[in-house]
């Protein structure tokens, strides 16, 4: 639940969005960040997205989650 | 570790070199694990103490919520929707919980965002769907969208149960313990890119160090570094060192968007007791959609007593391993306690790495 998830935006449709990761893809919410558009990277809670990121720091927060992977 | 990096282990040497005794709390469930993945409590010399606060949300949830959830979840017309977390979280008996009252027919769906919640209301009319608004301000603003939207579409059997709570009276509460002896805190990085580095300033009226901080290895160690150089320079200002994430501000609009559905409360913490203002209620505006309307929830006792010490644990008075039910009567196949249950909560860790 607490653990945010990188994702790299497919499609952006109003406040919906479909992001990517490692080949998942997920429906997502994008209220909460403004002006996002498909190729932006978003840290995604709970199924909404709460801060845009850049694609190193994406890159590095996927880095992250492999590390901390199967412990939540 | 990664002991080969040796800018990383000259922070490390240099966090090391200070002498004097520091307690240094995490309040961020993923923080939690962390530092126990990495090993940090190892590697730190045993003056700097780390100590796990009350930053996991499934494991502050009083047991009399889990009771109130366990009985509303066995009314026939009810659905309940939550986040995965809470399901084997105990109530005041360990068959208390939402797993057993599954077993004994309860419709509990495992949703992975609150417009899952809503959508399950939209597409099964004759019940009422109870999502379980549960974190700290990264989730609050997904509760809060959730229930504008159902205003908007009128979905009148949809409904939310809000134990969300706020970070900040807490860390007052804990600060303001005078058997606890805070001198920092090493603060969360998700909730701050919703309340800003300036969420975390109040920190600065108690001469308490603030560092915001990520989540690998080097952010963790950047983060203690800061702390460590901080306090030597007896400099209590409130830092951000994960600035590639943080900004001074935060999410405004997150905030904007808790506002205008939520109304701060009185709540209550498992082993922290009642905490004036510390939680988030639904505006009037939105009361509709308030299950405690139509099922008001009746605390006599917020907590009862079953051995377990989860709450101080949580107050950061124990380790986990202190605790005389950890790794015997308590583990995470069978667990008393919600620090056990949440793969974020601190027994959890301690469990999977230091037993």
């Amino acid at each position: 639940m607490c653990l945010g998830i990188p994702l790299k935006l497919i499609e952006v449709n109003d406040a919906e969005a479909i992001g990517e990761l490692n080949g998942i893809k997920r429906k997502i919410r994008i209220d909460l960040v403004k002006g996002v558009k498909a190729g932006d990277y978003v840290m995604v809670h709970a199924g909404f997205a709460i801060e845009i990121m850049k694609e190193e720091q994406a890159k590095e927060a996927i880095e992250i989650l492999k590390e901390l992977e199967g412990v939540l | 570790m990664k002991k080969d990096d040796e800018q990383l282990k000259k922070k490390l040497d240099y966090i090391n070199s200070y002498e004097n005794s520091i307690n240094i709390m995490e309040v961020c469930g993923t923080h939690t694990v962390a530092i126990s993945k990495f090993g940090f409590r190892e590697v730190l010399n045993k003056n700097i103490n780390l100590i796990t606060g009350p930053g996991c949300p499934v494991c502050v949830t009083p047991a009399v919520f889990i009771d109130y959830i366990y009985k509303l979840s066995l009314n026939t017309d009810i659905i309940i929707a939550t986040y995965g977390d809470m399901i084997r979280v105990p109530g005041s008996k360990p068959s208390i919980s939402l797993e057993n009252a599954k077993a004994r027919g309860a419709e509990i769906k495992i949703v992975y965002s609150s417009m899952d919640a809503l959508k399950l209301a939209m597409e099964n009319k004759n019940k009422k769907v109870v999502f379980l608004g549960i974190g700290f301000e990264t989730t609050t603003p997904a509760t809060a969208i959730a229930i504008k939207e159902a205003l908007k579409l009128k979905v009148d059997n949809f409904y939310v149960f809000s134990m969300h709570k706020i970070m900040e009276p807490a860390m007052r509460a804990l600060l303001q313990d005078e058997s606890l002896k805070i001198d920092a805190f090493l603060c969360p990085g998700h909730v701050a890119t919703v309340l800003g580095k300036k969420g975390f300033e109040f920190l600065q009226e108690y001469n308490c160090l603030g560092v915001i901080a990520g989540f690998s290895e080097e952010d963790i160690i950047n983060g203690l570094y800061e702390i460590i150089d901080s306090t030597m320079k007896k400099d209590f200002d409130t830092k951000n060192a994960y600035k590639r994430v943080v900004e001074d501000d935060g999410n405004l609009l997150s905030r904007e968007i808790i506002n205008e559905v939520f109304t701060v409360k009185d709540d209550y913490w498992r082993g922290l007791g009642k905490i004036p203002n510390s939680g988030l209620g639904l505006k009037e505006k939105y009361n509709r959609f308030d299950i405690e309307q139509l099922y008001p929830l009746d605390i006599k006792d917020e907590d009862t007593y079953n051995g377990c010490q989860c709450g101080e644990v949580l107050k950061g008075k124990m380790k986990p391993n202190e605790c005389k039910l950890f790794g015997t009567v308590c583990s995470p196949e069978n667990p008393v306690g919600p620090c056990m249950v949440s793969g974020e909560g601190g027994c959890a860790a301690y469990y999977r790495y230091h037993l």
